[in-house]
């Protein structure tokens, strides 16, 4: 395997870390946004609560995917920045503001009014951010970025303002509140009503996925051949049967309460998805113009990138299990709300 | 103002508003390591509040640097592309390393903030220990990346194409390690005299308080400490640049005429048509003796270099003045603190000094900004030294006021909101007298 592949595949890997975890943080801050009933105000806590010591970390895995790209793909970089700078620009927007806005909620309310508006500025910007992310991984993969001679030639509008990158927005958003509507589902463990709230609400977005995926899946054919030809190729039936066997294991556990099974389910669907993607991508970085062997940076970075990585993935993967089994639901308790 | 003047000035935006919280990030950890340590010892009742108080402050402040961080990292991309396709090969590698010691610190900060209760206190003190060195791994980093900036190496161009790419040798550039280490020094000096003059405000009125005692004395702690050696990396760091940036040191010295035996000027108004400096301080034989340690060193001004390589000199000078005068304002402090603890009196029992550390608390974080106003406006025309001008670098959107100004008004929103969190935190519910020892 060419070591362009294997910092694709690193890319892929975080990508997928960042959509099941940092991806269920912002569908946290989604279902945040959309709380309503009796229990509105104890579903807000324990989405707090669930993400309060993981989010920091989670969202890392952006860094990396940035960091990675423009260390070893840096001309491809250079044009995805170009090409992407509007949706991008708000997506930093949103970054700023979600994080801000989660601290400042709890750590400097003062009144339930300031609570609120904090809580809408986390929400709104929980909701906008992945639909942003989204929006520029679609454009990345429209065919409508053109490159001639490492130079971009279509302007800053190509790309992410046509239906397919849309449409791959709003996908992320459901895929992202199917997410953590079903984590929360074991995070609630113990507390029947507000477990019942998630479970609902993992219900309704987990179905609302299969109409977003087939419209996706349909713009693809016009608006993103590259994605289109690879899930109507030759590995797509098993990857599509795996996707969808994940997809109806993480509903009918939901629907039966195996709560636990059905995070398992979520995430091997979320996997699915973005694997998938990942194949119909490749070899391209930017389609149709830009592989990864195009922009790949000095060979010498490239190794030297591998190596850092692995050892890194030594370092990190522990402190990860670390951090999650510490903060596990059930682990002793609630994380200690006064003092965190 | 033109596009490329907008995006420097977003740039400078961004990373004058994330310094601040880098720095913090750096230097809490440290604080609320050692409180907690010290009540682990003493099992004082005050330093565990104070720990938990400093944890909660450095969530906070965390939350705001790590997002501000990640804004940064687009923004190499989104404001300067072709920078990064010329450099991102070659220093993409601290950029990738510094991303593990990021992760590092922020599992470790989660488990740190919402670990107290789930947590053996060995265990969480470990954590403490590993978000305090990581802070410092992330920033060496970062800084690695900006050295090569200053002093590139590692790679070899002919006719335009980068050949024999060596990325670590890239990584540690001449000017790094004084970097680093100068920014380092920096991070807890600023943090130290901060923190000591919240508390220190509080003395004032309460000097019983055993909360304010525990962590003014931390704090001002790291201030001696820090003082004097940042004073020598000072030296360090100027001395390195006289070699590998003569341009950049005679704008920060405003030294206009290559010769032996300089005179050192303090403050004034460089004048670059006339060459000289107004109402500036003269000392002479100085600047030759602080650039290569004898007075007959010949020390390039500006006019060995074309006028179109020099960078601003009005602001690379008076930033520059600005920061030594905070320096040496602090060390001044240090020293006075470090005379009451050689004759043994307790820190917090003179109003004066007091009174002197709230005034000195933003002083650190004045230097800091002044510091990098110094290294980045000193580099100009250039991104990389001698190699690509920052007009070349610029990206090709139009309209860049948008952003910045967009970017202006959000952290002028966070930054106020920050003050009243941390004044809530801190202030108002700040533990009163019933902690009274």
């Amino acid at each position: 395997m060419s070591v362009e592949t294997i910092l694709a595949l690193v890319i892929l890997a975080s990508l997928i870390f960042y959509a099941v975890s940092g991806g269920a943080d912002f569908g946290g801050g989604v279902w945040d946004l959309l709380a309503f009933g009796p229990r509105a105000e104890r579903q807000r806590q324990a989405i707090s609560d669930a993400i309060g010591p993981i989010w920091e970390a989670n969202h890392v895995w952006l860094i990396l995917v940035i960091v990675v790209v423009f260390t070893a793909f840096p001309a491809a970089f250079a044009i995805i920045m170009t090409a992407l700078y509007v949706p991008l620009m708000l997506v930093l927007f949103g970054i700023v503001l979600r994080a801000s806005a989660f601290v400042f909620r709890k750590y400097a309310s003062a009144d339930a009014a300031t609570y609120r508006k904090w809580s809408a500025v986390f929400g709104a910007s929980s909701l906008l951010t992945p639909f942003l992310l989204g929006l520029s991984l679609g454009a990345l993969a429209s065919g409508e970025i053109r490159v001639v001679d490492g130079l971009l030639t279509t302007g800053f509008l190509a790309g992410w303002t046509g239906a397919f990158a849309i449409g791959c927005g709003i996908f992320a958003q459901a895929l992202f509140a199917f997410l953590a509507a079903t984590y929360m589902t074991v995070e609630t463990e113990g507390d029947d009503a507000l477990q019942s709230d998630f479970r609902i609400r993992a219900l309704a977005s987990g179905l609302s996925l299969a109409p977003i995926a087939l419209a996706v899946f349909l713009l693809a054919r016009t608006g993103a051949t590259a994605i289109f030809d690879a899930l109507t190729g030759a590995w797509a039936p098993p990857l599509l049967i795996a996707t969808s066997i994940a997809a109806i294991g993480a509903l009918w556990s939901l629907a039966t309460g195996r709560y636990r099974v059905a995070r398992i389910a979520a995430i091997a669907q979320v996997t699915f998805i973005i694997a998938g993607w990942g194949l119909g991508q490749y070899p391209w970085l930017i389609v149709p113009d830009v592989t990864f062997a195009d922009a790949a940076g000095p060979p010498r970075t490239l190794r030297m990138l591998v190596w850092a990585l692995a050892i890194g993935a030594l370092l990190l993967f522990p402190s990860f299990a670390y951090l999650f089994r510490v903060f596990r639901p059930g682990a002793g308790g609630r994380p200690d709300r006064t003092d965190a | 103002m033109t596009d490329l003047l907008f995006a420097r000035s977003l740039m400078a935006m961004s990373l004058a508003f994330h310094i601040i919280f880098a720095v913090i990030g750096i230097g809490m950890p440290l604080l609320m390591v050692i409180a907690e340590a010290k009540w682990m010892r003493n099992r004082d009742p005050a330093l565990l509040d104070l720990a938990r108080r400093w944890a909660k402050g450095t969530a906070i402040l965390f939350a705001v640097g790590a997002a501000s961080g990640t804004v940064l990292s687009f923004e190499l991309g989104l404001l300067w592309p072709e920078f990064m396709r010329f450099a991102g090969g070659i220093i993409g590698m601290p950029f990738s390393l510094e991303g593990f010691a990021f992760f590092t610190e922020a599992i470790f900060l989660g488990l740190y903030l919402y670990g107290w209760n789930r947590l053996k206190p060995a265990a969480h003190l470990a954590c403490g220990i590993v978000v305090a060195l990581s802070g410092i791994a992330s920033a060496a980093f970062v800084i690695a990346a900006n050295a090569w900036m200053n002093a590139p190496v590692g790679f070899t161009l002919e006719n335009g194409i980068i050949t024999d790419v060596d990325p670590i040798a890239a990584m540690l550039s001449p000017a790094t390690f004084p970097q680093v280490l100068h920014m380092t020094i920096a991070a807890y000096l600023a943090t130290g005299a901060g923190v000591a003059a919240v508390h220190a405000w509080f003395l004032r009125d309460e000097p019983a308080n055993a909360f304010h005692r525990h962590a003014f004395n931390i704090a001002i702690g790291i201030v001696i400490v820090a003082a004097p050696l940042q004073i020598a990396s000072g030296d360090l760091i100027a001395k390195m640049t006289a070699k590998l940036q003569p341009a950049k040191f005679a704008a920060m010295e405003a030294h206009y005429h290559t010769g032996s035996r300089a005179p050192l000027i303090i403050g004034g108004i460089p004048d670059d048509d006339a060459m000289a400096v107004r109402w500036g301080i003269e000392i002479p034989l100085v600047l030759s003796f602080l650039a290569g340690g004898s007075v007959d060193t010949e020390v390039q001004g500006l006019d060995a270099f074309p006028r179109d390589e020099w960078p601003n000199t009005r602001i690379v000078h008076l930033a520059f003045d600005l920061m030594v005068a905070c320096g040496m304002a602090l060390l001044a402090l240090a020293g006075w603190a470090a005379i009451r603890l050689i004759r043994r009196r307790p820190l917090t029992g003179s109003r004066a000094l007091l009174n002197a550390c709230v005034i000195a608390g933003p002083l650190g974080f004045i230097a800091i900004e002044a510091g990098w106003f110094v290294t980045e406006v000193g580099r100009q025309p250039w991104i990389i030294q001698g190699i690509m001008r920052t007009e070349e670098a610029v990206t090709p959107m139009p309209g860049l006021v948008v952003p910045f100004v967009g970017f202006a008004l959000m952290y002028l929103l966070l930054s106020v909101v920050l003050v009243l969190a941390l004044r809530s935190q801190f202030l108002e519910t700040s533990p009163a007298k019933q902690v009274d020892a």
